[in-house]
């Protein structure tokens, strides 16, 4: 399929959500943080795709499905550098540009072993900030930092 | 949701000097049965003396009757029964809970599931505040200010919750710091980063002898072995500090050797007989302030 001249590698979708520039590495991240799991919608997903900006970028399209800013936003935390587009019949009707949420409740696991959050059924909780330009979470419980490389995401089982 | 005290945070500057004022309403006249009819908990999931010792000394002098368990081992927790529930259960019998446990954090979860007030006695290496608060009190105590007071802490100031809490407190009161520590164990940098983002001085040092003269309170800890997963590392710095009776001829007047207790080595028993020992006194401070916190938070004071 051509579109522009350009050659899609994941074929377009008519109306739904396409999150852009997300590096490869991260795409599973994103898929968990979106619980697109359990989602009923027809995705597609490219993965180990080229780009000049990420080397090795990842794309996911998801149709006929519009997310809420909130819940969008939680993909700042893995892949800041995402491009959202908003389609509605093949055309991009809508860019959003990713923040990260103040406040980030369960998804990511606290970095800190002695955390009571990892050891009693308790919902994380953080607040986030940025120190010398890199996310900092700010435990509500232990009050320990989770930087953003030893950051992990909760699957549910 | 009740009004609990987990984090020094809690407590605004204002809040701070009021609890020092009751605490020292405490002091003067020990005997005020305003609790008479309360129930006080005292759940201490890891063991304690001084702490728990102090908090239900405070709830007597108050004239509560004191309920708890001092050891987690003899409970339904070792049935494996959730903290929620137990603190569910607990907070359906009792006017305040007073909770220690080993995982950090436990105490402000602790607080969104309780009915009533909690008092935080130490979560892990978290935070201690109500040994914040009687910091506080002795330092003002001892100088009759908490404004430009020189600390130098020693010790242990990696782990060390206290040092850690009693900066974060006494950055509202213009202090100037020095930290005595060996490499090891020196303070973390969020900490001075916290201190540089006040603009509060300090300066980082591994000797001891040559900084005692200058500091109106000397900060001793101790290095905590219960904190090292490397026995090889307590070996090599469990003895770098110990503070003797001739170390302290040019100290000045003023100065006052505080230690949340308990001592081993790091300072020898012949300081206790000069007149710069007060971490005999700071411990007894415990139970006025702890007094005063239990009070305030039910309204009392």
């Amino acid at each position: 399929m051509e579109k522009g001249g350009k050659e899609l590698k994941v074929s377009a979708i008519k109306n739904g959500t396409v999150l852009d520039h997300i590096p490869a590495s991260q795409l599973f991240k994103v898929i968990s943080i979106l619980g697109l799991k359990d989602c009923r919608n027809q995705i597609t997903f490219g993965m180990n795709l080229d780009s000049k900006l990420l080397g090795k970028k990842a794309i996911i399209k998801v149709a006929d499905r519009f997310f809420e800013e909130t819940e969008i936003n939680k993909v700042a935390l893995v892949a800041p550098e995402a491009k959202i587009n908003i389609i509605k019949n093949f055309e991009v009707v809508e860019k959003k540009v990713l923040r990260v949420p103040d406040e980030i409740v369960g998804i990511v696991k606290c970095a800190n072993p002695k955390c009571i959050t990892n050891h009693q059924p308790v919902p994380t909780k953080f607040s986030t900030a940025y120190e010398n330009s890199e996310l900092k979470l700010r435990c509500h419980y232990c009050e320990k930092n989770t930087s953003s490389d030893n950051l992990k995401i909760i699957t549910e089982n | 949701m009740p009004k609990s005290l987990i984090s020094i945070h809690d407590f605004t500057k204002e809040e701070m000097l009021h609890v020092l004022d009751v605490a020292q309403e405490f002091e003067k006249n020990k005997v005020q049965t305003l609790l008479h009819d309360k129930v006080i908990a005292t759940l201490f999931f890891e063991p304690s003396t001084r702490t728990r010792l102090s908090f239900e000394t405070a709830s007597n002098r108050l004239g509560a009757r004191v309920i708890g368990f001092s050891d987690a081992g003899n409970t339904s927790v070792s049935k494996g029964e959730t903290l929620k529930d137990t603190i569910k259960m607990v907070s359906n019998y009792v006017d305040l809970i007073v909770m220690r446990h080993p995982l950090e954090g436990a105490a402000r979860y602790a607080s969104e599931v309780a009915s009533v007030p909690v008092i935080n006695a130490g979560d892990g290496a978290n935070q201690h505040p109500s040994q914040t608060m009687l910091d506080l009190y002795t330092i003002r105590q001892t100088q009759g200010r908490l404004t430009d007071i020189k600390i130098n802490m020693v010790g242990d100031l990696k782990y060390g919750r206290t040092v850690h809490s009693l900066l974060q407190a006494m950055s509202h009161f213009n202090p100037y710091f020095t930290f005595t520590a060996p490499d090891e164990l020196k303070m973390p940098q969020e900490y001075k980063d916290f201190l540089n983002s006040k603009g509060i001085p300090y300066t980082e040092t591994r000797e001891l002898e040559g900084n005692l003269n200058e500091c109106d309170i000397l900060y001793m800890t101790r290095v905590q072995q219960e904190r090292f997963t490397d026995p090889m590392e307590y070996e090599k710095v469990k003895n770098t500090y110990n503070l003797t009776a001739s170390m302290l001829q040019g100290a000045k007047e003023n100065m006052k050797i505080l230690h949340p207790l308990p001592r081993i080595t790091e300072i020898a028993q012949d300081v206790d007989d000069t007149p710069h020992a007060y971490y005999f006194k700071q411990a007894e401070n415990g139970v006025y302030v702890r007094m005063a916190i239990i009070a305030y938070l039910l309204g009392y004071k």
